[in-house]
């Protein structure tokens, strides 16, 4: 107080500009710290850690990137590499139709398999994002029966009639509940179904076929099939068919029926009992000996049917997961807005039971295009299959990374979006507020 | 596609009220092999020189040949065969079931598979014998030394038995590493999973052919089996087992007789020889009695060759597999290839 004037002001007008924080207090570098060197035992296993990835990157970057991409055999590749210890690509690039069309199907009709994976993307796009057009959702109606006119050929007059028989089924029933209750003219819907497909259809086809084929493709035969085709076929089929009958099933495992709960469970636990390869035995082998030698009941077929059966059995329990862990009072709420069973289960317990479920349900997915692989054991020529019969030929006997790593890749590639997918579909109907 | 589910789905329905009928053993195997239009064969989905297809997906080899000779044989036509990869562990449920007509799937004959597993012989086509294949810095030169050794081994083959029947009676000790198929074998191998490879001599000589350094691995002296290698088909149809019997063996008298696919149309004009009269078809009436056309073994021959035509082309020593006659020459040359005559 005694001289004001001398007095410094030590209150600062102005803010100093932020100083950056400590260099090992902040990003990557601190991160390292507190991460992987963060006391003695964390750093010796840290840089025994790096030691390890380094010795193996060594060994595999340059024997992945130093490939030979062009030879004609495995001893032009070993010629060309000149001992060195590297990846021939070549199989890989002389031979990849093999492994994604399969062995034996005709190059001139590569296009339809495109076409059916093209047409597929935009069947299944409705189904998996609800941004795009409703309208859509008719392509997704119709895929299954051009994809089986697209990969078996023939004329389109087929599948039309299979498909027509799904009409006559709508139109009968329609009619008979004019006259009867609902289960009875659900019941005159099959029969007349089945009629049309075993007796009517084919006769219908037939002419129609004679007079005029619609568009005839060349014909191929399932045992044709194979490579990343054939697993596609079964495993898209597998995974759009087992999923509603899975559901049929879950619910009938609940049902108060004595019956249908009966042979659900019966049929849950038996098929969950058994392994898929003796399923697939009894598909392709055991099955003639029941069969008169005259019949012929396509490979693919009694695949396709094996595989989906074997997992909507796990499908069926993933989905009763989804519905026991519903809360009662769900069921109860629609009890209350007097909702029949039908219009409950559509409205109120199948939308969450389906979300709770969505990484069984994609797990069970996964894992049944994998399975698609046991079918090499039963004589169809899938993408193992072709990497074994690519070795056996003298050009490239002796090869065997190269092809397992590619096959390896697609499937990754597939299982790993579907993966990705149904983290994003969780993402988008998480309604709690955790 | 569609027709056979229908019909497939029908006769399942069928089936309750039928009862399981199965295989109706008075059926001809003949008529229905015919009647579909198509040989169904039963081949290995790979193994180099006898079954594998090639770059653009048409099976070749030397069991596939035999195949492609039986379908000359019945429909005049060497394509018109339905083939279907097996695996060894399911061939015979896959012929017995009738999944197939036959198989030419480098079997070997032995007393239990025909007599117990109701399997009908119909010939060799190639006198195999099991070896030994050892990397060299073994240090092993004889089978008798390989006490304790890890051996890979193909499982339900007769390979699996003749080593356990080979090791216990030189009182050794093995440990198996079993595996499914050739090729998986010759990973094991070279991955070093195991010291020794056996199987037939034939595929260990292909085998090796196919290492990066051929020369760091022997294939040991002892030959420990009789490995007879033939097409077969089911018990019971004696009439259909003939037809496969006497393809193979129309190629066999071919080559013994001269006959090969380019002159055999030359021959066909008729010769001085009255049994290559007979076996093409010129003289006598032997294609009827197969209940086949007179000129089977000349399309057997024009299409798909003689035996040593068919031996050169997909095993000889001019291909990769690179395998001499050996036991697997003519008669007439020291080896065991032998057919009746055509009379």
């Amino acid at each position: 107080m005694t001289d004001q004037k001398s007095t410094i002001a030590f209150v600062r007008t102005h803010m100093l500009e932020q100083l950056p924080p400590p260099r090992g207090e902040v990003g990557p570098a601190k991160w390292i710290k507190e991460n992987l060197f963060s006391g003695w035992f964390n750093t010796i296993l840290t840089l025994l850690s790096i030691f390890v990835i380094y010795t193996a990157l060594s060994s595999i970057i340059p024997w992945v990137f130093g490939g030979v991409w062009s030879a004609s055999s495995l001893a032009e590749c070993r010629e060309i590499l000149d001992g060195a210890h590297a990846a021939c690509w070549a199989v890989i690039n002389e031979r990849w139709q093999q492994i994604f069309y399969g062995t034996f199907f005709p190059s001139s009709e590569y296009w339809r398999t495109h076409v059916a994976f093209v047409l597929l993307l935009v069947a299944i796009a409705p189904v998996l994002f609800e941004t795009v057009p409703r309208k859509l959702l008719f392509v997704t109606v119709v895929y299954p029966f051009l994809m089986v006119w697209l990969i078996w050929g023939g004329s389109l007059w087929g599948p039309i009639g299979v498909a027509a028989g799904f009409i006559v089924a709508y139109y009968a029933g329609k009619i008979a509940s004019n006259y009867t209750g609902s289960g009875l003219s659900a019941l005159i819907a099959i029969v007349a179904a089945l009629v049309w497909w075993f007796f009517v259809g084919p006769l219908v086809v037939g002419m129609l076929d004679s007079v005029v084929p619609l568009l005839p493709l060349r014909e191929i035969q399932s045992r044709e099939l194979g490579g990343f085709v054939i697993s596609m076929i079964i495993g898209v089929s597998g995974i759009a068919l087992s999923l509603p009958i899975g559901i049929v099933l879950a619910l009938g495992r609940k049902s108060d029926l004595p019956l249908v709960k009966m042979m659900c469970v019966g049929f849950i636990e038996f098929f969950r009992g058994v392994p898929l390869i003796t399923l697939l035995f009894t598909a392709s082998l055991l099955l003639n000996y029941f069969l008169p030698p005259s019949v012929t009941f396509d490979l693919t077929v009694r695949v396709i049917v094996m595989v989906t059966i074997f997992s909507s059995a796990y499908m069926a329990e993933v989905i009763r997961g989804g519905l026991a862990a519903l809360p009662k009072g769900q069921y109860e709420a629609a009890d209350a807005l007097g909702l029949d069973y039908w219009q409950a289960q559509r409205l109120i317990i199948m939308p969450q039971a389906l979300k709770i479920s969505i990484p069984g349900i994609v797990n069970t997915f996964i894992g049944l295009f994998k399975d698609t692989t046991l079918v090499f054991f039963i004589g169809i020529f899938d993408m193992l299959a072709a990497a074994q019969s690519i070795r056996a030929n003298s050009e490239w006997n002796g090869i065997t990374w190269e092809l397992y790593i590619f096959i390896g890749l697609i499937f990754w590639v597939c299982c790993f979006s579907m993966s990705r997918y149904s983290q994003w579909l969780e993402q988008k109907l998480r309604t709690d507020h955790r | 596609m569609k027709k056979s589910v229908f019909m497939g789905t029908l006769a399942a329905a069928g089936l309750v009220a039928t009862g399981a009928m199965a295989q109706d053993a008075g059926s001809s195997t003949l008529a229905a092999v015919k009647d579909h239009g198509a040989l169904k064969c039963g081949v290995n989905p790979g193994t180099p020189g006898f079954a594998a297809p090639d770059a653009s997906g048409v099976w070749k080899g030397f069991d596939v040949d035999l195949c492609r000779a039986v379908a000359a044989a019945i429909f005049g036509d060497p394509e018109k065969v339905e083939y279907t990869p097996l695996t060894s562990a399911v061939r015979f449920t896959a012929l017995s079931s009738g999944e197939v007509d036959m198989l030419a799937r480098n079997t070997t004959w032995t007393f239990s598979r025909d007599v117990d597993l109701k399997a009908e012989f119909t010939g060799v086509n190639y006198y195999d014998g099991q070896g030994f294949m050892i990397p060299k810095d073994l240090g092993v030169s004889s089978a008798k030394e390989l006490e304790g050794a890890t051996v890979c081994i193909e499982t339900g083959t007769t390979t699996e038995l003749n080593l356990a029947d080979y090791f216990r009676t030189n009182g050794m000790d093995y440990e198996p590493v079993p595996v499914e198929s050739f090729t998986e074998a010759q990973n094991q191998f070279l991955a070093g999973a195991c010291d020794v490879y056996t199987t037939d001599a034939s595929a260990l000589a292909a085998s090796r052919a196919s290492f990066e350094n051929p020369s760091d691995y022997v294939v040991l002296p002892e030959i420990i089996s009789k490995e007879p290698l033939g097409p077969l088909v089911r018990h019971g149809d004696s009439e259909w087992g003939d037809v496969v019997r006497w393809t193979l063996n129309a190629m066999v008298s071919a080559e013994e007789l001269g006959v090969t696919s380019e002159n055999a149309t030359e021959m066909a004009a008729g010769t001085d020889n009255p049994e290559i009269n007979r076996l093409l078809g010129v003289e006598g009436e032997l294609g009827a009695m197969l209940g086949l056309p007179n000129e089977w073994a000349f399309n057997v021959i024009t299409m798909v060759g003689n035996y040593g035509e068919t031996f050169e082309a997909n095993i000889g020593e001019s291909t990769p597999v690179g395998l001499a006659r050996g036991l697997n020459a003519l008669w007439t040359e020291g080896g065991l290839i032998y057919s009746p005559p055509f009379r």
